[in-house]
């Protein structure tokens, strides 16, 4: 599995990639892997806010839908809408043109409680 | 739920082996997928491919009363079975609600074999012995499920595939019909059956054989492109034909004809459990029956228990929804109140609490071009 060294990771399989106070948000290749054949995503409104923990999205496979969560607090800024038309990008390049919104972080201290590229290795197993 | 509470089939290490994705099933742990639910699906359409339905039972019924006894137990009709043919059938409780749909096959004059869903196999086995207990009818009711394994061949190539494995010169039961071959000293029953649309056969033998006929079977089969599937395929494919799922589109508080599977049920046979009841039914008009639709534009794909709505009112909720992989859009079946909407006719589909438009649709939404 494909598990990019300058990235952080959440427990529930989301990549972090930070930009000053905003990060950029997609699932894991671990995540698509599971999932499998995406064939829908329910992004977000931009100028929507989120607790940390909600849930900001949805991606559909075949089998199943699973929500997305919101990393940390804040207030979505953009979404990737090349997923309405071609959701298999979160498989083919879910670090890249697969990810999938934009938030403004209320506290990039929230950051803090987020995983390396070590930790969730240890965890994927 | 943990790993010990579920059974294994003989092939679980060879499912494990390919890489499959493995979940509960019908107290049964399963491969859902071995690389992507769409390929597997498409390997069906197109060439062929293989899934294990070891889990399914496989109840066995003899003696000179037999014939008689299940007639009485099942809604089709036994007495037009002749050796060698099979029946799809319901064995319904006294209320008519489904206890499980099976295929009957008989097998010899006075011996048949009633091929049960995985999750049922306990139910109908205690069913069926409880009304046979007390009577004195020559017949007797044995559950071999341990005993067997199987496997579901399907696809538009598995002529060639049967005839790699059994030589040129055999040829496929009939439609319906079952008949044993032998695979290089293996002992295989072989019916012209399945729950994919496709042509194909289902194979059921020794569970000890299991491991040889599942690697002669995708050896013989990979020039033909052929595929190990899995059961999200299945889920996908049978759905297309609008084939019912027990458990989703089927239980005890359904019965065969809400479900538009009257041709199953014969009632002019002078009784079999539930018999009255449906005549009941039949006469006050149902209250509900299943029909199929597709989602209108782009939408989440639908899923069991999502609300259905018609002009506005709620009129049932979803049994079965994916989105269909050979025609890409998102379709299901749910159960709706009566009078239904025709085929052509908007009902809406709520999803995460928003409505999204849906069309009634004739069965099955796949047709073969």
């Amino acid at each position: 599995m494909n598990v990019p060294e300058d990235l952080l990771y959440t427990e529930s399989h989301e990549w972090v990639r930070r930009d000053g106070d905003t990060i950029r948000v997609g699932i894991t290749d671990h995540a698509q892997a599971e999932l499998t054949d995406v064939v829908y995503v329910e992004l977000p409104k931009a100028g929507a806010s989120y607790e940390a923990g909600g849930a900001i999205a949805v991606v559909e496979s075949v089998k199943a839908a699973s929500d997305i969560y919101a990393p940390v607090k804040g207030t979505v800024m953009e979404a990737n809408s090349a997923l309405e038309s071609n959701p298999a990008l979160i498989n083919s390049d879910p670090y890249g043109e697969g990810w999938i919104f934009l938030l403004k972080m209320d506290d990039p201290a929230g950051l803090s409680g987020l995983k390396n590229a070590a930790a969730y290795k240890t965890a994927i197993g | 739920m943990s790993d010990s509470a579920e059974k294994r089939t003989s092939l679980y290490d060879e499912h494990v082996k390919l890489g499959a994705k493995i979940i509960p099933f019908g107290g049964w742990l399963m491969p859902v997928q071995y690389s992507s639910i769409r390929e597997e699906h498409q390997a069906v359409r197109t060439a062929v491919g293989v899934f294990d339905i070891s889990h399914m039972g496989e109840l066995v019924a003899s003696g000179p009363g037999a014939e008689e006894w299940l007639d009485t137990m099942l809604t089709n009709n036994v007495g037009k079975l002749e050796v060698g043919a099979g029946q799809y059938t319901f064995l319904l409780n006294d209320e008519a609600g489904i206890i499980d749909d099976l295929i009957l096959y008989r097998i010899e004059d006075e011996k048949f074999l009633l091929v049960v869903n995985a999750s049922r196999i306990e139910e109908d086995f205690a069913w069926l012995r409880a009304h046979l207990s007390g009577s004195t009818t020559p017949a007797t009711i044995e559950n071999q499920s341990e005993r067997y394994a199987g496997l579901a061949v399907q696809g538009p190539k598995v002529g060639e595939l049967f005839q790699a494995l059994f030589g040129s010169e055999k040829e496929m039961p009939a439609r319906n019909q079952i008949a044993s071959f032998d695979l290089e000293g293996t002992k295989l029953l072989v019916a012209r059956t399945g729950y994919t649309g496709e042509d194909g056969i289902e194979v059921f033998f020794a569970a000890g054989d299991a491991r040889r006929v599942w690697t002669e079977i995708l050896g013989k089969g990979q020039s033909l492109g052929i595929r190990p599937c899995g059961l999200g395929a299945r889920d996908t494919l049978r759905l297309e034909m609008c084939y019912p799922l027990n458990g989703s589109d089927l239980s005890p508080a359904h019965n065969p004809l809400e479900a538009g599977l009257g041709f199953f049920v014969d009632l002019t046979k002078p009784n079999f459990t539930g018999r009255e009841k449906l005549l009941r039914e039949k006469e006050e008009g149902l209250s509900r029956r299943l029909v199929a639709f597709k989602m209108k534009g782009k939408s989440p794909p639908p899923r069991p228990h999502y609300r259905v709505f018609r002009g506005g009112h709620e009129a049932g909720e979803l049994t079965s929804g994916t989105l269909s992989p050979s025609l890409n859009y998102g379709v299901g079946m749910a159960y709706l109140t009566t009078p239904v909407p025709k085929p052509g006719e908007e009902i809406e589909i709520e999803i995460r609490g928003q409505k999204f438009p849906a069309m009634i649709e004739k069965k099955p939404l796949y047709k073969k071009s």
